[in-house]
């Protein structure tokens, strides 16, 4: 098997300041660019591309860096994700109807909310160990979708519809029929996410997630605070769903709650694992493959789905690890010392 | 709040109850079996309770010649069409079982890769059985034939005994009862608990683990086969996403008992069954699951190893 984790990380040490940061630059004016890169190698037919880039690629890699923090970083396992995401929807959808707030005021909301529901789910669950977790997370994901089906106040199966777009921003227009800017606003978003997590994952809350992830009675009696690190990564992981949800919602301008099914949740890790658990840079990667993938062979129609669900059997066995996985990294970085 | 109907037909719920919780209890075995030995979430056992659930189907159409229209029969006959789909319905969920554990989980476990690996690669198989049937369906539910006129046979303390859920419930215990003796009298049942002990220890002594993990597999195919027969008998129809929520509820009922408990299963199931009853007449069938859930967590936080505990003492990550 080749091993692109190795070779990136040799040529990266090596590589000088400049080299590094140009990379950087021009990969991310790459990702700003996709939309207008619209060929027949990389479109999806049978579905507009740019909106496949903000809904699902985009959002699937907003969410899998969220839900990174909690299972990758800090080893729990989280079956309920998409809770959050909810959460964030349902924010935009009833505040953005019932008030005349936009949405750059409901965001931080949304984000609130949902850090506010991840501490109460947090705060009981996170005292059980592993498998109770998540259990628990599922039953938690299952019961937000239930509760907006049978609660009328936010609209019950028939969900909410004439959510409003945002208001313009630098002269760029949001509308239904140009999903651009939504897509730029998302990446931006991606890019603050992922910063703020590895700049989060090499100081103190990364240490301790990571003692936590290795060894949780260890952790403790070493002196980590370990349930109040796990509860920061769960509302950690919760805001960066809410904010998804948010913009999620006033993209699609109408959400119903079949939207928000388990299968987001197991969607949302299977990318996790998939790209390479607890590597931002390669659950990235694994997000933007699973969710391109059924859009590529949207062509397939019927079988698309399974083809989806017999290539991930197929990559967990031959990489089980993920396609770019934090192991080699580690190993990497102790061999350099 | 309807506590007046609750209390009055109080008997007859719990009667519903335990037949559901029969069902739930079959299923969670697998789910306890496969968590007891390898210490992982089965993903693919709501689709192997789905396959048997299609495979019973088939036996009474196909092989015991029954049609949606026909009149109920009886007699002899009768008892040999249950017999056959049922067995039939085991043999096939079995077999998936097996199956599911040689493309998803066996390559994995001998290269010792991560627990989350395997999860992934058992829902990638769950997903490939739940479209595969989505397409062989053409996403429709499919009804099952009514065998035998279901009437109520008998009242016990006021509760309304139907015949079919009462067979059920019987058929469903003494599966668990010979499950329970397989496990604690034979060898291989001996095997079984020995790796849930300790894997490497038992390795060490001799224990051919393959083997022990493939019947592992194995009966929990089969108990969920039987569920899946008992499921389609009285509820009447199947789709390709029955497993869903019954696989839901089966592992909660695992968990709630105490997870790779086999006795835990039993009592978890029955109870969920009962709470699932109750509380559909209590706060309406739509909130069934949230309550389910809830008594879930409260249970879980002030025991935290469910109600009968874990067969295995020592924690494990």
């Amino acid at each position: 098997m080749i091993n692109l984790r190795d070779a990136g990380a040799t040529w990266w040490e090596g590589a000088s300041k400049f080299k590094r940061r140009s990379l950087v630059v021009s990969m991310i004016l790459f990702v700003y660019a996709l939309p207008f890169l619209n060929n027949p190698i990389i479109n999806t037919p049978g579905s507009l591309f740019e909106s496949v880039l903000f809904y699902p690629i985009g959002m699937f890699v907003l969410l899998s860096i969220g839900l990174n923090i909690v299972v990758g970083k800090s080893g729990l396992l989280d079956l309920g994700f998409v809770a959050f995401f909810a959460i964030g929807a349902y924010t935009m959808g009833v505040l953005g109807t019932r008030t005349d707030l936009n949405f750059w005021q409901i965001l931080p909301i949304a984000m609130g909310l949902s850090m506010l529901s991840g501490v109460l789910l947090g705060a009981p669950a996170l005292r059980l160990r592993g498998d109770y977790l998540a259990i628990v997370t599922l039953g938690f994901g299952e019961i937000v979708r239930i509760v907006a089906v049978n609660e009328e106040f936010i609209g019950g199966a028939r969900g909410i519809a004439g959510i409003p777009t945002p208001p313009d921003l630098f002269g760029m227009k949001f509308e239904i029929l140009n999903p651009k800017p939504y897509y730029w606003v998302l990446v931006t978003m991606i890019l603050l996410t992922y910063w703020a997590v590895r700049r989060m994952a090499v100081r103190r809350p990364g240490r301790a997630w990571d003692a936590i992830r290795q060894d949780d009675d260890v952790a403790q009696l070493m002196g980590v605070p370990t349930f109040k690190y796990k509860v920061w990564a769960f509302v950690l992981g919760a805001a960066v769903g809410g904010a998804g949800g948010c913009l999620y919602a006033t993209q699609i301008l109408s959400i119903v709650p079949d939207q928000f099914s388990l299968n987001v949740s197991i969607l949302v890790l299977a990318c996790v694992v998939f790209g390479g658990i607890g590597n931002p840079f390669g659950v990235m990667l694994g997000a933007t493959i699973l969710a391109y993938l059924p859009e590529r062979i949207r062509f397939l129609t019927q079988p698309r789905q399974l083809v989806f669900g017999i290539v991930l059997v197929l990559i967990m066995n031959l990489r089980p690890d993920g396609i770019l996985p934090r192991k080699k990294r580690e190993k990497f970085e102790s061999d350099a010392k | 709040m309807d506590f007046s109907l609750l209390f009055s037909e109080f008997p007859s719920l719990t009667f519903d109850g335990l037949a559901l919780g029969a069902i739930y209890a079959l299923i969670s075995l697998g789910y306890t079996l496969v968590y007891g030995v390898l210490r992982l979430i089965n993903f693919a056992h709501s689709e192997v309770f789905m396959i048997g659930t299609f495979a019973a189907l088939i036996a009474s159409s196909d092989i015991m010649g029954i049609r949606i229209e026909d009149d109920p029969i009886s007699g002899g006959r009768l008892i040999l069409t249950i017999l056959v789909c049922l067995l039939v319905a085991m043999l096939t969920s079995g077999i998936v079982a097996v199956l599911v554990e040689l493309v998803a989980y066996r390559r994995l476990r001998n290269r010792g890769a991560s627990k989350l690996a395997t999860l992934i690669s058992a829902i990638g198989v769950s997903i490939t059985l739940v479209e595969a049937f989505r397409i062989i369906t053409d996403s429709l539910p499919r009804e099952f034939p009514r065998f035998f006129e279901k009437s109520f046979i008998a009242e016990i303390f006021g509760a309304q005994i139907r015949n079919d859920k009462l067979l059920v419930i019987f058929a469903a215990g003494l599966m668990m009862f010979i499950l329970d003796r397989f496990i604690s009298k034979t060898r291989i049942g001996k095997g079984i608990r020995a790796v849930s002990q300790d894997e490497q220890t038992s390795v060490l002594m001799g224990i051919n683990i393959n083997r022990v993990v493939t019947v592992t597999f194995l009966m929990g195919g089969l108990m969920a086969g039987a569920a899946a027969f008992f499921y389609v008998l009285v509820y009447e129809n199947t789709s390709f996403r029955v497993g869903f929520f019954l696989g839901i509820s089966a592992f909660t009922a695992a968990v709630l008992g105490g997870i790779g408990n086999i006795r835990g299963a039993l009592v978890g199931g029955f109870a969920l069954g009962l709470l699932e009853v109750y509380g559909s007449v209590l706060f309406g069938t739509a909130w069934k699951h949230v309550i389910a859930f809830t008594i879930l967590v409260l249970v879980l936080l002030l025991k935290p190893t469910g109600l009968l505990g874990e067969s295995i003492q020592q924690a494990r990550v």
